[in-house]
């Protein structure tokens, strides 16, 4: 991790008995594409609020490149992030590029700079359009436009993809990497796990207003001890012979179906597997195996804390 | 940076007023204050079985009462749900994560639906005001122009009670539930309860709390402001009895106005912190 850009410390939320965030302590650096992920409720989106400043925290503090979120002196930093929230509303009788204008005076940001925004997150033809005529596909890209606004060096976007089709998610991800290849810092949230473990450096992942594991994905799944998935594919009429080469490996249930068997497989016992499955020859056609996934990772810790 | 930058409101101040002039709200309430001014100041005196335009007085008196019932409700409508809407759709985290703090965005709401209402006002009234400069000269134009700022102040009163209330009410439905609570209050039902007050109290109370009475409601002060400068209106609404004649100041009356303006817009800004 780089300079730390994010300082957050001992931070916690409450709402009457309820603690929204309960304890936080994170430090995110410059630079960095973080996670934060965790199940509906668990404080993501005060957690999130809280490192914007539009929430006041019960206790702790929160510092972004060095100042303090809910001081005067804020509005500076402000002008160097971008944040795309969750609900997103924007102004329905404004158009697109309208919208865009009003944000950008807001944000001290050359007005000229508006229509090529647009035109990176797709929005270019619609520019004119009033907003209540837009999508909600199109609302997300061109709140995602709003947060890139003057080229923010830190980026805060809840659930980002949300109500983008397979290949406006494929184009938000393809402008994340230009952006962190320019430094940008990233911190975001989604519920697609899928989405996010491929991209982010580290992840927090929060569980009743607690960071109850961070990390990179890889660490987060070593400390899981999750087993590996394995597909393998035989020669049809050969599970007896499959069964028996597996069977000293002691792994589990193994599912075998027309030439296709799936099983799970202890990370310690990978290589006594493959061994055995090469020694058995021509049967074996094909193996695929498969790490847990972030999903698994985050069932794994749901199952762990109750 | 901890002052108060004037830009962030302009910015406010300017979609809000944009908003209003797009949506044609400027154009229908200036319509409305023209239409009714120049019925009332031509067939205000039907009554007394006589129409036509009459003097100055009689027509601002005849205004007065128009404006009494009609500025504060069109200025809580479209003040009653500055915030609240914002916070009810969702937009105002999007607002307030930008450089501005959240009295900018409250002083830019007002400013921006205070142009609103001043161009409404003036237009509305203007446009009347152009005709009864032509039927009755340029002398009634002084006390013309004073009555039209007097509702624009009378205006702001309200303005600033309705976004006080679009920041205190928990959704839009209160706030305007209370938006219209608070016409009926000041515009109804105060002046009545004054009256059974004097009736209970067979007068005596008169000269002591009666004008300091009459000062909190904003449309009160804004009868007495214009109707004390005539001798024929005082005598028709019976005011100079109850409210003596040393406290119809107009700076006095304009600065309790004002006061009216600053202090809801306080009390809401203290409590968006």
């Amino acid at each position: 991790m780089t300079d730390k850009l994010i300082d957050i410390r001992g931070v916690k939320k409450r709402y009457g008995a309820v603690d929204a965030v309960n304890g936080v302590d994170l430090t995110i650096g410059a630079g960095e594409l973080f996670g934060l992920i965790g199940h509906n409720g668990a404080g993501k989106t005060t957690l999130f609020k809280m490192m914007l400043g539009l929430l006041p925290a019960s206790a702790g503090e929160i510092r972004i490149g060095g100042q303090a979120v809910r001081g005067t002196a804020f509005r500076e930093v402000r002008r160097s992030i971008g944040y795309l929230p969750e609900s997103l509303a924007l102004y329905d009788n404004l158009s697109g590029l309208e919208t865009l204008h009003f944000f950008a005076r807001l944000k001290g940001v050359d007005r000229s700079t508006c229509p090529a925004l647009l035109d990176r997150v797709g929005l270019a033809s619609a520019a004119d359009q009033r907003v209540r005529n837009y999508s909600k596909g199109m609302r997300q890209r061109l709140g995602f436009a709003q947060a890139l606004l003057g080229s923010p060096r830190l980026l805060f976007l809840d659930e980002p993809t949300n109500g983008l089709d397979p290949q406006g998610i494929l184009e938000f991800y393809r402008i994340l990497a230009e952006l962190r290849q320019g430094g940008v810092t990233v911190v975001l949230t989604s519920h697609i796990l899928a989405e996010i473990q491929q991209r982010v450096d580290r992840l927090a992942l929060m569980r009743n207003g607690r960071i109850q594991a961070l990390g990179t994905v890889q660490a987060l799944r070593q400390s899981q001890d999750l087993p590996l998935t394995l597909r393998v594919s035989f020669r049809p009429g050969d599970d007896k012979l499959l069964m028996t080469t597996l069977a000293p490996l002691n792994i589990g249930p193994i599912e075998a179906i027309d030439g296709i068997a799936r099983f799970a497989c202890p990370r310690q016992k990978k290589m006594a597997l493959l061994a055995a499955l090469t020694a058995a020859g021509t049967t074996i056609r094909d193996i695929d195996i498969h790490e847990p996934s972030l999903e698994d990772v985050f069932l794994g810790y749901a199952e762990a804390t109750p | 940076m901890s002052g108060i930058e004037f830009g962030q409101i302009g910015v406010i101040a300017g979609k809000e007023f944009r908003d209003r002039l797009r949506n044609r709200w400027v154009l229908a309430v200036a319509g409305v204050f023209t239409i009714f001014a120049l019925v009332i100041a031509y067939f205000g005196a039907a009554q007394q079985g006589a129409v036509g335009w009459r003097s100055i007085d009689v027509t601002i008196a005849s205004l007065v009462s128009l404006v009494i019932y009609l500025v504060p409700l069109i200025a809580l409508i479209l003040g009653y749900d500055a915030i609240v809407a914002e916070r009810e759709r969702g937009s105002l985290d999007l607002l307030l994560s930008m450089p501005i703090t959240r009295f900018e965005v409250l002083l830019g709401k007002f400013t921006g639906l205070a142009g609103a209402l001043g161009v409404a006002t003036v237009a509305g009234f203007g446009l009347a005001g152009v005709l009864l400069f032509y039927q009755l000269g340029s002398a009634a134009l002084f006390h013309y122009g004073g009555f039209v700022l007097s509702a624009f102040l009378l205006s702001l009163c309200f303005l600033s009670l309705a976004v006080m209330v679009s920041v205190l009410a928990e959704d839009r439905m209160r706030a305007s539930g209370i938006a219209i609570a608070l016409w009926f209050f000041y515009v109804l039902v105060y002046d009545l309860l004054l009256l059974g007050l004097l009736v209970i109290s067979e007068g005596k109370l008169n000269l002591i709390f009666f004008p300091v009475l009459l000062m909190l409601n904003p449309a009160d002060i804004f009868r007495i402001l214009n109707i004390f400068g005539f001798e024929d209106v005082q005598r028709l609404y019976g005011l100079a009895t109850v409210f003596p004649e040393t406290l119809a100041n107009p700076w006095l009356l304009g600065s309790a106005m004002v006061f009216w303006i600053i202090a809801p817009l306080g009390i809401a800004a203290w409590r968006f912190k």
